[in-house]
């Protein structure tokens, strides 16, 4: 199970083969408050997407950049509040901070990617940290989505302003989420698995004006 | 609500993604071990509280976590730029003394940089 890229620093695969059931961040809020099915006059949909590969990329834009371009085919987006997807759609790559990137994979392809990532650095200054176990994402979709954020990002949503292919750290209700936008339609937020109970309690509470529905 | 430019985002962000984190552009004494207890203490504690323009530092918190100055009139509130760490202030109180700081040639600052607050 422990693979190393090198001497110094012992990587390994979070995802083991042993029979451990894994359940999303947000499997006991189900359990407990419920997961109303959308219907047809469910204005916002939400929708999670658990167990995707979370890694937070730190180091020099150049780097980094090269790294991912040879491992993934993807360039750095180097624009601040930019989000960049490869060609499937289902590998993004999210400006955070000037010296700092979020690369979201399909689940298990992460430790692989790590693996290349690093080998691709070499001695590059740079670190690159497993963040999947910490996260969840967080779809949302419908025709009232803006308005539902309206009411619980302190961000101005507004297209001239959030504009498809943005994205922004900020505060949501009382907690911090990366909100992003993939697409006209749909919005995605990148929530703390701590604080995904709260997001999604939040949301079921604020979208009920709009008959928020949750696909599972 | 108001609106604070970082100057790392590159955009006016709401007030609340942010802290204040004291007085900017003070050097930490080159050789500690050779300060006396006055200036290590002054280094340490000592502010200079002024009424006026103020330089500061402040944290995109929630938000890029990047540190980074804020020039702020203490009377008014009034932030009149905001400007990356290892940068030097263009607005400055002539009638004090000037800031001992200057280790590095200061760079340009954008001129989008200088509108620090937007109502
Ligand atoms: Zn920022």
């Amino acid at each position: 199970m422990s693979n190393t890229v090198d001497d110094k620093i012992k990587t390994f695969d979070t995802r083991t083969d042993a029979n451990v059931p894994i359940e999303s961040p947000l499997a006991y809020t189900y359990r407990r408050s419920g997961a109303p099915a959308p219907d047809k006059n469910s204005k916002a949909v939400l929708h999670e997407r658990p167990f995707l590969g979370h890694l937070t990329l730190r180091g020099g834009a150049i780097v980094l950049d090269e790294a991912l371009r040879s491992v993934l085919d993807m360039s750095l987006p180097a624009e601040p509040q930019s989000l960049l997807f490869d060609a499937s759609g289902e590998r993004s790559v999210q400006w955070i901070s000037p010296d700092e990137w979020l690369l979201i994979v399909p689940g298990g392809e992460e430790f692989e990617l790590e693996n290349r990532l690093r080998e691709a650095l070499g001695d590059a200054h740079f670190a690159i940290t497993n963040v999947g176990g910490g996260q969840t994402v967080v779809d949302l979709e419908g025709e009232a989505a803006s308005e539902l954020l309206m009411k619980s990002v302190i961000y101005d949503v507004h297209p001239q302003h959030f504009p498809v292919g943005k994205g922004v750290t900020t505060v949501f209700a009382k907690a911090s989420v990366i909100l992003r936008r993939p697409s006209e339609t749909r919005w995605e937020l990148v929530v703390r698995r701590s604080f995904a109970d709260y997001v999604y309690r939040w949301l079921l509470d604020a979208g009920a004006e709009y008959g928020i529905g949750v696909q599972r | 609500m108001f609106y604070i430019y970082c100057p790392y985002c590159g955009e006016h962000r709401e007030e609340e993604e942010f802290h204040p984190k004291g007085e900017a552009h003070i050097a930490r004494p080159a050789d500690p071990e050779s300060c006396s207890d006055e200036e290590w203490g002054d280094y340490l504690f000592f502010r200079t509280n002024p009424r006026g323009i103020h330089h500061e530092m402040w944290v995109h918190a929630v938000g890029c976590r990047k540190f980074f100055n804020i020039t702020r009139n203490t009377a008014t509130y009034a932030i009149l730029e905001t400007y990356r760490m290892g940068e030097q202030p263009s607005i400055t109180d002539d009638t004090r003394e000037p800031l001992e700081v200057a280790q590095t040639p200061t760079e340009t600052t954008p001129a989008d940089n200088l509108e620090g607050v937007r109502a």
